[in-house]
């Protein structure tokens, strides 16, 4: 049974509604200007598509749903070619499927936004929501030095804005990006403010248009010699170094005074939010640094971060991948602990609160205070 | 202050429906809100469950841990979530179809004949709205006027004909929420 977002009425820019995550992120795409959409169906990311089928056609727009995911990406990175803004989504073994397109584009330079709407795995998997697709969206996703921005919403209107935000860096560093969502994002429904936001569009002198009456251009992954190909890594690596410096972005919550600070993206950040706040209850100052940018990772504010605390709590839907990002940024300074859940489970604000006393237990410096009782 | 409500039934008794009416009333009213399906294969033929978590911030955790209230329509779900209920919350029972009681003495059980109370105003298949206006009866988690606009506002555009009913349920729950003794001398619950 789909519950489908209530109002299938305009929705106008400004308004207050009650959203379901994965049609908010698909409407905030047409908003934005997504010229074509590419899929195949996927729980628990199948309403995306949905709304994508009916939403497309009245804005008189290509919505394919291919034969497979592979035939729908490889659609998707011809259409990009010629510079429309593209969006594929589907869900962990869908995105596997993707990874080889994935590829071709890093390496020809074509910009596109794909979301994983992410499920437990290994394989196939369950279709609970997990984040256990953190190495394969933020190590590269296929083959070759390559990586994609990594954009990690956390709740619904966030993934709505950065949608925006997606293609607009794809367009401007010529880079497919993933937002990198999970199946409870997908799932659930929250009011959201609709702000819609189409990013301007940038002249691509590179696309395929037609070559009447200026020279051909060439959009292509292959460079058979290797000097070449040394020579086009290292401009693909200059814009990875680009993007690195430039556009890193994280937020933080009550990190003033915290003894103890949580690091943790998407859902997971959220169950976080409510462990900190029950931990007051404790006398335990905890704050939250959120990664919203997961490539790049915020590596020198966490270092910045993390020195000013006694301990570290790393929380994901996975069985620990993000940690090895934290473990790099810190360098051994300030120990890190980690707490997770996988194959579908999300960590209870219990689980992570009772985390947070181990680590304090294992940190405590002079002034530790004795454990109040648990709360149920 | 967080409020969580888990709904949980068979699959077909509208209880993603009900959470749906509740997260709207509670838009409506200004706050923030957060509704989430259990959407795994237990909902083919098995016990299906929402949770609406309504409060004055941006909703923090999904998943709960201890829920201010629960509104169970089936024996599976009373089994499930009858322990997850917070001390001082409150735990709505579809008596219809459930016999056992939760044998927790620290929650406010009310026992509530849904399916009857469902036929008397005209439709027995709204179990669940009959449950909402029990909840809302009881607990006042957000006003019954808001319900109303929610339940006008979402059927009223997609299913018209059968807005009547619900309407007429919603009352007759929400009378034997307000008007049914509590079950025990409770503090309000604590934990969202």
């Amino acid at each position: 049974m789909t519950i489908t977002t209530i109002p299938p009425t305009p929705l106008h820019h400004g308004h207050r509604v009650l959203m379901k995550g994965n049609e908010a992120m698909a409407e905030a795409a047409i908003r934005a200007g997504c010229d074509a959409y590419f899929g195949y169906p996927i729980t628990p990311q199948a309403e995306l598509l949905e709304w994508m089928a009916r939403r497309m056609p009245e804005e008189s727009r290509p919505f394919v749903q291919a034969e497979s995911e592979l035939g729908a990406i490889t659609m998707a990175l011809g259409a990009a070619a010629t510079g429309a803004r593209v969006l594929v989504s589907s869900s962990s073994p869908g995105i596997s499927l993707m990874a080889e397109a994935m590829s071709y584009m890093a390496g020809a330079e074509i910009p596109m936004v794909l979301v994983n709407v992410m499920r437990g795995g290994p394989g196939l998997g369950g279709i609970g929501p997990s984040q256990a697709d953190y190495f394969q969206a933020t190590k590269g996703h296929g083959h070759g030095d390559y990586r994609v921005p990594v954009l990690a919403p956390s709740s619904i209107g966030e993934a709505m804005a950065l949608m925006a935000d997606a293609f607009e860096l794809a367009e401007k560093y010529r880079t497919p990006v993933f937002i990198l969502a999970d199946g409870t994002l997908g799932q659930a429904m929250e009011p959201v403010e609709l702000h819609f936001r189409e990013p301007p569009r940038l002249a691509a002198d590179w696309a395929l248009t037609g070559a009447d009456g200026r020279p051909p251009r060439v959009v292509k992954s292959m460079h058979l010699e290797p000097e070449d190909l040394e020579v086009h890594n290292r401009h693909l690596q200059a814009k990875f170094a680009e993007i690195t410096a430039r556009e890193v972005r994280w937020a933080g919550e009550n990190l003033d005074g915290a003894e103890l600070v949580i690091v943790a993206y998407g859902t997971a950040a959220r169950v976080a939010r409510t462990a900190i706040a029950r931990a007051r209850d404790d006398a335990l100052r905890v704050g939250l640094f959120r990664p919203i940018t997961l490539w790049p990772f915020p590596s020198a504010a966490l270092a910045e971060v993390a020195a000013r605390a006694r301990g570290v709590l790393v929380v994901e839907l996975s069985a620990g991948q993000m940690v090895e990002d934290v473990r790099l940024a810190i360098e051994g300074r300030t120990p890190v602990a980690f707490e997770g859940r996988t194959g579908g489970m999300v960590p209870t604000p219990g689980e992570v609160l009772d985390a947070l006393r181990r680590l304090r237990g294992t940190t405590a410096g002079d002034a530790a205070e004795p454990t109040k009782e648990a709360r149920p | 202050m967080e409020r969580s409500v888990i709904f949980a039934g068979f699959g077909g008794q509208g209880l993603l429906f009900a959470g749906q009416v509740l997260a709207r009333a509670a838009m409506d009213e200004d706050r923030e809100v957060l509704w989430i399906p259990t959407y795994g294969p237990e909902m083919r033929g098995g016990t299906a469950a929402c949770t609406v978590i309504v409060g004055d911030e941006p909703i923090g955790s999904p998943v709960v841990d201890a829920a201010w209230a629960a509104v169970v329509l089936n024996p599976p779900s009373l089994a499930k979530f009858g322990p997850l209920v917070a001390p001082g919350g409150t735990l709505v029972v579809n008596a219809t179809l459930i016999e056992a009681e939760s044998g927790r003495d620290d929650v406010d059980e009310l026992r509530v004949p849904c399916t009857r109370l469902a036929r008397e105003a005209g439709d027995d298949r709204l179990v669940s709205v009959a449950a909402l206006g029990a909840l809302v009866g009881r607990t006042g988690i957000v006003g019954p006027d808001a319900v109303i606009a929610a339940l006008r506002e979402i059927l009223g555009r997609k299913h018209p004909e059968a807005l009547e009913a619900d309407l007429a349920v919603f009352e007759g729950g929400l009378a034997f929420g307000r008007a049914a003794p509590v079950t025990a001398t409770l503090a309000p619950a604590a934990v969202g």
